[in-house]
């Protein structure tokens, strides 16, 4: 039995959550002249990991040309959206420590499953120079035609692909 | 405008608020958001699709009341072919792993170290990518067009392409809810828990 304290308060009706992003991207636009992004944080993590290898990269080496890689706003925005998912899931009382998906389809394969699309999702977008928020949402803010192009083959795959993943997941 | 803040206070600010929403909506969740792919949660098209439209306006809005200028934003130059395979490759990653590069920072927020587990996919497929830049690096520019922005490819004035996204959206609200309802309603956070 779960303790009372332990229910979780319910998602935000699609509507409000959309609002609240959009008027966020609109903020982040006036703030900084982009829109909110992520991925570009993990190409940087990826050239700090890389330290003097990535230095001479013809790809990363850019990344240490203003200093240290990590040293950027996008990184602080990533760091941001974990303290800000960490304060909504403690505050609702959805924090749930867990590895989701395991209980349908395993622990390893979860864990497989997890790093296979992670590699998928950062290869891709360093070839999209961007990925769901970043090119998706911020470009669509901007009416760009690259990011309606992103969205459309990005629906598509996913819808594709996810009928030959497990159930479950 | 715009202020170009790039500082700490500038980004941690725009992420908190970013980070706050997506896991407000569910989006820290891979079952909810990949649930979206099978057509029994619609709430990813929803909340992005809401979420383009009022972003749109308003910059459509400020932009005509003269506060900013699209040129002094930054709009996604349209190499279409890089968007193409990116959007596959982030389409499928999406469908295996659960997650995309934000959601996968709100899903570790909230608990779910799968988040973490994509996290470091990432930083991988990265480096594959950086390892092999010669040949992958062309990618990036394919299918590039000189025309940035819909409005202007389209020959549609702004004002009513707008107007046919927002309409657009809520035919994803009716149709989706109405799915969603034949399929048991969308994901709550309890039947999370019951998982």
């Amino acid at each position: 039995m779960k303790e009372p304290t332990n229910v979780p308060r319910p998602f935000w009706p699609p509507l409000v959550a959309g609002v609240a992003l959009g008027v966020t991207v609109l903020f982040t636009f006036l703030l900084t002249g982009n829109g909110l992004g992520a991925s570009g944080a993990f190409a940087r993590t990826a050239a700090w990991l890389g330290g003097e290898s990535a230095k001479t990269n013809a790809y990363l080496g850019a990344f240490w040309q203003n200093g240290h890689p990590l040293n950027n706003w996008i990184d602080w925005v990533v760091v941001g959206v974990f303290l800000g998912a960490l304060l909504s899931a403690v505050n609702s009382g959805r924090f749930r420590w867990k590895l989701e998906g395991a209980a349908a389809i395993g622990t390893g394969q979860r864990i497989a499953t997890a790093f296979l699309g992670g590699v998928l999702a950062g290869f891709g977008s360093r070839i999209a120079a961007g990925c769901t928020s970043g090119l998706g949402l911020s470009g669509g803010a901007t009416l760009a035609v690259s990011a309606f192009v992103f969205l459309a083959l990005f629906f598509v795959t996913g819808i594709v692909v996810s009928r030959m993943m497990p159930k479950g997941e | 405008m715009p202020f170009y803040d790039y500082s700490l206070a500038s980004g941690l600010l725009c992420g908190i608020l970013f980070g706050y929403i997506l896991e407000s909506a569910g989006f820290g969740s891979a079952c909810k958001l990949t649930a979206q792919f099978r057509f029994s949660d619609w709430s990813v098209l929803k909340v992005m699709f809401t979420a383009i439209v009022v972003a749109a306006v308003g910059l459509y809005a400020l932009s005509s009341a003269g506060v900013i200028a699209y040129r002094d934003l930054y709009v996604p130059p349209a190499h279409l072919g890089g968007a193409a395979i990116g959007g596959v490759l982030i389409g499928a990653g999406f469908a295996v792993g659960g997650y995309c590069p934000g959601t996968a920072a709100s899903a570790l927020g909230s608990g779910r170290w799968d988040g973490l587990i994509f996290m470091i996919g990432m930083v991988v497929g990265v480096a594959l990518f950086a390892a092999g830049y010669d040949t992958f690096g062309a990618w990036v520019n394919l299918g590039t067009i000189q025309t940035e922005r819909l409005p202007e490819l389209l020959g549609i004035s702004e004002p009513v392409l707008l107007a046919l996204f927002a309409l657009l959206a809520a035919a994803i609200f009716w149709f989706g809810s109405r799915v969603e309802r034949q399929q048991g309603g969308a994901l709550t956070a309890e039947a999370l828990d019951a998982r």
